[in-house]
């Protein structure tokens, strides 16, 4: 830390706060991978698909999600049981451990886009905000892809 | 010499023991599922386009089938565009197989709703739907489940369960096959062309 000294204040609170153990929070979150289906206009719920990466020490607990494209966006379940029946339910409260990570995509987790604002057209991208149990946020720019589309772009 | 003899025999015996046995277990398992298995696709609904369909319509194709509803967000356009990757993989056999998507959400899927979601795909996908009492007896028929679930943000303030396996049935129109929900297009494209091969 002798260092600190003979740096900038600012970077120096920096170095200190990451060299921390313990430290972590929302700014740990990383997002990949990150798309949606284009919607028919704005009558049916969407969909939008991610993974969130815990690169820092603590857990963390993703607690809502926002975006001005939908009114009502929840985090959703889908679940098949044995006979092959699927049905969605609210995820609730997901914490993701320190340095894991909680994809959303197709047939599990996903973020459900009700009530939306305008349709979510192909070639157009919209920003998703998660929440966090600790106050902090992280925004993601979801690209919008077809109908048809099966996965994030390459 | 006379011990080999009984390690012959002892060995002889179990071996007719398993084999038994294997047929024991793998016999009654068998006869079940062909029985419970076989069935033909009835119907007689409304396509998107207004026009009333019965298997009948389809027969000399296979047909994919799957059940859903238009307001699904998650599910049904992810089987969708598993079908229509299937159907693209097809190739110019794509003209023997006719995938429909049948509707377990009448009140909201009117021929004129789904006129304006399946075409999306892009792949030649019938929608099909009709009244509540249509489609309960489709359900029956194809052995299916679906339930309405409350959500008060969704249209309607409500969103379905639903069986969600992909089903194929054969050119006269009998069960060949389903594929539980999440199977990949290659896997669903190579049994099919598989199926078709044998046909």
């Amino acid at each position: 830390m002798k260092t600190c000294y003979f740096r900038p204040l600012a970077l120096c609170a920096v170095l200190l706060l990451t060299a921390t153990p313990g430290f972590a929070g929302a700014e740990d979150v990383r997002v990949t991978d990150p798309w949606a289906r284009a919607s028919i206009g704005v009558n049916r719920p969407g969909a939008a698909y991610l993974t969130l990466h815990n690169t820092g020490q603590d857990d963390v607990t993703l607690t809502g999600v926002t975006t001005p494209l939908a009114l009502r966006p929840e985090i959703h379940l889908t679940s098949t049981n044995a006979e092959g029946i699927s049905s969605m339910r609210r995820a609730g409260d997901i914490t993701i451990a320190a340095g894991e990570s909680v994809s959303l995509e197709p047939g599990g987790l996903h973020t459900m886009l009700m009530q939306l604002q305008t349709p979510m057209q192909e070639g157009e991208s919209f920003p998703l905000t998660f929440e966090f149990s600790d106050g902090g946020t992280v925004t993601a720019d979801v690209p919008v892809l077809g109908l048809a589309a099966r996965g994030p772009l390459e | 010499m006379r011990l080999r003899t009984i390690q012959l025999i002892l060995w002889a015996l179990a071996l007719a023991a398993s084999l038994a046995y294997g047929l024991l277990i793998w016999w009654p398992e068998n006869q079940k599922t062909t029985a419970e298995t076989q069935f033909t696709a009835r119907f007689e609904l409304t396509d998107h386009q207004g026009i009333t369909r019965t298997q009948a319509d389809f027969t000399g194709r296979w047909m994919l089938v799957f059940f859903g509803f238009s307001n699904c967000p998650d599910v049904c356009p992810t089987t969708l565009a598993e079908v229509a990757a299937v159907m693209d993989g097809l190739g110019p056999d794509a003209a023997e197989v006719a995938p429909l998507f049948i509707s377990i959400d009448p009140e909201r899927d009117t021929p004129e709703a789904l006129a304006e979601y399946v075409p999306l795909f892009g792949a030649g996908i019938t929608g099909l739907t009709g009244t509540t009492q249509q489609i309960e007896q489709t359900g029956q028929g194809f052995h299916i489940f679906y339930e309405k679930i409350e959500e008060a943000a969704a249209p309607g303030g409500y969103t379905m369960g639903h069986s969600s396996q992909l089903f194929l049935f054969d050119p006269s129109a009998v069960y060949a096959k389903s594929w539980q929900y999440g199977t990949p297009a290659e896997e669903i494209l190579a049994d099919l062309k598989e199926q078709m091969e044998q046909w």
